[in-house]
């Protein structure tokens, strides 16, 4: 019992970090949204607040993956645990 | 004599701070409903989903599909947040004039053609009606947001909420592709063979569950980013002062609220932005409105043959 539950917790808290790599995806996405936007402001300034407005939209949404990441990231660490540890203990009651 | 001729609108005073009050109330008895149902002996450095304020005997949370009532702190303080918008738009609009002399109606006002500006971008000037369905998403959301700052539990980090909110987007977005009848809807989905097809109904039905991730993943993140620095911070400063014996958080002053401006603030502004801005694009999007024209005007022609 013990042991299952050990492997249980090890195995959401490694999920949990494997799901985490999906950061650097928005990272990378985001970082060349806002190098672009840069060269723009710097080729035509007069337009930065339509720049800037844009690039926060699109940064935002280019960060859905990620928080799909972190949402699954935290489901997996205060969630997951509980309700397969509930199973656990059903099954080792059925038994 | 000439001080109540220059400022003639004196009565509204009582009117007014009883919509202030309609405004403030409600928060302050979330507040005090928090207060309450918290378990003593609780820290705030707990990262927990909404309490539960009342629940069918015995029932559990997890049996809320199954049937049972259940009432959590998000339910209550989203509509605790409802009633305060409602006391604020009443405070907004209250005594309008043709021209308009008092800041309240310049804000209101302000606020109306901006959205309108908005919609015209983004939707084309047809779909102006939409104007206060998006105003009312957008002060709910900002609104939701900002209730974490009086330390509430914010209604959009909890996923139902949020989810709630786009399932009625999936319905306007359906409703607006759907107007010309399901000849014209069906036409739309099918119109590149039959891979793209499903494609586009998988699609549709993934915009409700990314709008509602994308919202309460944000929002849940700064929260969970708030507690942990806090309770960081609060180690920290044990580990500083613990020499001096009783330990006073002396780091957990002024830094986590800094840190709030961005996480609550900003991010909880943005994403109630980006929902409303997402809401327009998808239903000004998948509004056929050439072929809406068209059966429009063959509506009045056959109505002018027949009269």
């Amino acid at each position: 019992m013990e042991i299952a539950l050990g492997i249980i917790l090890g195995c959401c808290a490694l999920g949990a970090g494997i799901a985490m790599i999906a950061g650097i995806g928005p990272g990378i996405g985001e970082g060349n949204a806002v190098a672009k936007a840069c060269e723009a402001i710097g080729r035509q300034p007069e337009a930065k607040s339509e720049v800037t407005s844009t690039m926060i939209m699109g940064c935002a949404i280019a960060e859905t993956t990620g928080l799909y990441a972190l949402v699954i990231a935290i489901l997996l660490i205060f969630v997951a645990p509980g309700s397969f540890a509930a199973l656990l203990k059903d099954i080792a009651g059925a038994k | 004599m000439r001080l109540t001729e220059t400022k003639p609108r004196r009565k509204g005073r009582a009117v007014d701070i009883l919509l202030i009050l309609m405004m403030v109330l409600p928060l302050v008895a979330a507040m005090v409903l928090k207060i309450l149902f918290t378990p003593e002996g609780t820290g705030g450095v707990e990262i927990h989903g909404a309490m539960v304020y009342y629940a069918q005997e015995g029932a559990d949370i997890s049996q809320v599909i199954s049937g049972a009532l259940i009432i959590t702190e998000a339910q209550i303080n989203s509509w605790l947040v409802m009633i305060s918008i409602t006391g604020l738009c009443l405070f907004l609009t209250h005594g309008l004039e043709v021209h308009a002399h008092s800041t309240r109606q310049h804000i209101a006002e302000w606020i109306v053609e901006k959205t309108e500006n908005l919609i015209r971008g983004n939707m084309g000037e047809f779909h102006l009606y939409f104007t206060p369905f998006i105003i009312a998403m957008m002060g709910l959301s900002v609104f939701s947001s900002f209730t974490s700052l009086l330390g509430l539990f914010a209604p959009t980090s909890d996923l139902s909420v949020v989810f709630g909110w786009a399932i009625l987007v999936f319905f306007l977005i359906l409703a607006a592709k759907a107007c010309c009848g399901p000849r014209v809807f069906i036409k739309g989905l099918t119109a590149d063979g039959p891979v793209v097809t499903a494609l586009n109904v998988i699609g549709d039905l993934a915009t409700p569950v990314s709008m509602a991730f994308r919202h309460y993943g944000n929002v849940m993140s700064g929260a969970v980013i708030g507690v942990l620095i806090g309770s960081a911070l609060r180690g920290l400063s044990g580990a500083l002062l613990g020499a001096l014996g009783e330990v006073f958080p002396v780091l957990q002053i002024g830094i986590p609220g800094v840190l709030s401006i961005y996480f609550d603030v900003f991010s909880g502004g943005l994403q109630a932005f980006i929902f409303a801005m997402l809401t327009m694009l998808y239903v000004g999007g998948g509004f056929p409105l050439e072929d809406w024209l068209k059966r429009h005007d063959k509506k009045k022609q056959v109505a002018e043959q027949g009269a």
